[in-house]
């Protein structure tokens, strides 16, 4: 009987045309993933997209990963998810033609998890890179800290930023944006969150968008390689249609 | 021969089985000469295989007990060594001294039931506050080698300055930095320093309660200290300052790159490809702990760096 259950829901999760490829990281969830994320595209498991990450969750409510996906030419997409959150999807993010495709975020953890980073490159190809997390857990189902004291309304929507020159002529941007983040997952308290960002140089081009979702931190704290002239504006919006803007100085 | 009915077998065997499960820390005290003793643990993270048994504990006899300093990470520690430490000196344990709150230094309390138990005040306190989500932890890293283990606060709070046990004199150094209160503690006979965890030897200090200028501060005064022998933390058991040295160098150089770091927009996942000098390089877990470091320090810095922006016409 048990063995029946297994091939029924093996049935209903692989899906019914190219099966996707295997999955060095060995996840229960990658079947599904595949399915959910990239039905009908060609994924590639490739080295060329580094996940930098530690292997344990120190904090499950922020833990610090920074995608790189410098290595391959012209990436217009990366989307990052986590296998086993309850909610998998962490961001999606468009470089553009004037960022490096590399992104630096925090994000809250339920279980021990994959990340995966897969980078769309311009022949429709997802490459994609990921690692172990180890995690004690409860990031998601936490409430924010913002949720239990009235503080942060008298800072909400402030943004916290600075702009690096580097020595490869990129600029790093690294930028906070006051939020609670709710993962609408805690009890008696809905889901509010960032959901759009996006960078523009003093000439007006779009250096890069991005796509936040539930599972990151509160308070989001971003890292952007840009290039690009002068200072470099800001605007956002959550799912209750607040907008958020600033502009960082060189 | 009666027949004993099948269930009643199975349950004796399962006895004898679980008997037989209980973990052996193997503990064995090393000598330090004039009564004085440690227990050794291992250079590595909590394991199923080592029991959570990564610290150093000791004790020092006393014709009226021994003064036990630390319990270890569990009941079970807590009992093997209380067991051994009274078997060898004939006594009843006349106190025990937690030197600070992480869970592998006081868990064993538990088997020092009826011994009063000391440790300073915010000891105590973190340990009444978090001990049971310490445990939860190191159940989840260490497994079946915690069986039975909840926290359990020291009863009595630990003065500074000289107190006499059985004759002996020992002074009680109240410091912070490690955590929010840590407590050395040397034995005048034996010139025996056991340092807590404000000292390690050949591996990476832990940071997840630090804080830096306190800890360094911490050094500075264990280093007048008359000592002989220096029992760190974690680490071999040594003579002389090297290991303070030593712990001071890791500091100053795991402070002073963090803030380098986070002046020049510096990531936290970067951190771990930076280069870390040569000196350190023997240190046990070092990479693992740099990154726990990191997570603990770096946010305060990098948040720091940053610069408010002027709302410019929120819409």
């Amino acid at each position: 009987m048990l063995r029946l259950a297994w091939l029924f829901v093996a049935a209903w999760v692989v899906p019914a045309l190219a099966a996707p490829p295997d999955d060095p990281l060995r996840s229960p969830a990658w079947p599904y993933m595949a399915e959910r994320y990239f039905a009908g595209q060609t994924v590639r498991f490739d080295a060329a997209v580094r996940v930098l990450m530690p292997g344990a969750a120190e904090d499950p409510l922020a833990v610090p990963v920074y995608v790189d996906a410098g290595a391959l030419a012209d990436v217009r997409e990366i989307l990052v998810f986590a296998d086993l959150n309850p909610i998998t999807t962490i961001l999606r993010y468009e470089p553009g033609e004037l960022a490096r495709p590399s992104i630096g975020f925090r994000f809250k953890v339920q279980q021990a998890t994959p990340l995966r980073a897969a980078a769309r490159t311009g022949d429709g190809v997802w490459h994609l890179g990921g690692a172990w997390l180890n995690a004690g857990g409860g990031g998601c189902t936490t409430p924010s800290q913002a949720s239990g004291s009235g503080l942060w309304k008298d800072r909400f929507g402030e943004i916290d930023a600075r702009l690096w020159p580097r020595a490869d002529g990129l600029r790093r941007l690294r930028l906070q944006l006051i939020h609670p983040m709710d993962t609408g997952l805690a009890g008696g308290i809905p889901a509010f969150y960032l959901e759009t960002l996006a960078l523009q140089d003093s000439d007006g081009r779009t250096l890069a968008r991005l796509q936040t979702f539930e599972p990151v931190a509160e308070n989001p704290l971003l890292s952007f390689d840009l290039r690009g002239r002068g200072a470099v504006s800001i605007r956002g919006r959550d799912t209750q249609a607040n907008r958020f803007a600033g502009t960082v100085a060189p | 021969m009666r027949r004993l009915p099948f269930s009643s077998a199975l349950l004796a065997l399962l006895a004898v089985g679980a008997a037989h499960a209980q973990y052996d820390y193997r503990l064995a005290p090393q000598a330090l000469g004039d009564g004085a003793y440690v227990f050794v643990g291992a250079l590595e993270h909590f394991t199923r295989a080592n029991g959570g048994n990564i610290v150093n504990t000791g004790y020092i006899d006393t014709p009226a007990g021994a003064v036990v300093i630390d319990s270890g990470p569990s009941r079970l520690y807590g009992e093997q060594q209380r067991a051994l430490i009274e078997r060898r000196s004939g006594r009843p344990v006349a106190r025990v001294y937690i030197t600070h709150a992480h869970p592998d230094h006081f868990f064993g309390d538990q088997a020092y039931a009826g011994v009063p138990v000391y440790a300073l005040p915010a000891t105590r306190e973190a340990i009444a506050a978090n001990g049971d989500a310490l445990a939860d932890n190191l159940y989840r890293l260490v497994g079946d080698a915690m069986r039975g283990t909840h926290a359990v606060a020291p009863g009595l709070p630990a003065g500074a300055g000289r107190i006499e046990v059985g004759g002996r004199a020992l002074q009680l150094i109240a410091l912070a930095g490690h955590t929010d209160a840590d407590l050395a503690v040397f034995d005048e006979r034996s010139a025996t320093l056991y340092a807590g965890d404000l000292v390690f030897h050949r591996r990476t200090p832990t940071t997840p309660n630090a804080d830096l200028a306190r800890w360094l501060a911490a050094l500075d005064r264990l280093e007048t200290i008359p000592y002989k022998t220096l029992v760190p933390g974690h680490g071999p058991v040594l003579n002389g300052p090297a290991a303070i040295r030593e712990t001071r160098d890791y500091l100053r150089w795991l402070d002073a790159m963090l803030r380098e770091a986070a002046a020049r927009g510096v990531d936290l996942p970067e951190l771990a490809e930076l280069p870390v000098p040569e000196r350190f390089g023997d240190f046990a877990v070092l990479r693992a702990e740099l990154s726990r470091s990191a997570a603990h320090l770096y946010p305060a810095l990098e948040t720091q760096a940053l610069r408010r922006l002027a709302p410019d016409g929120r819409e």
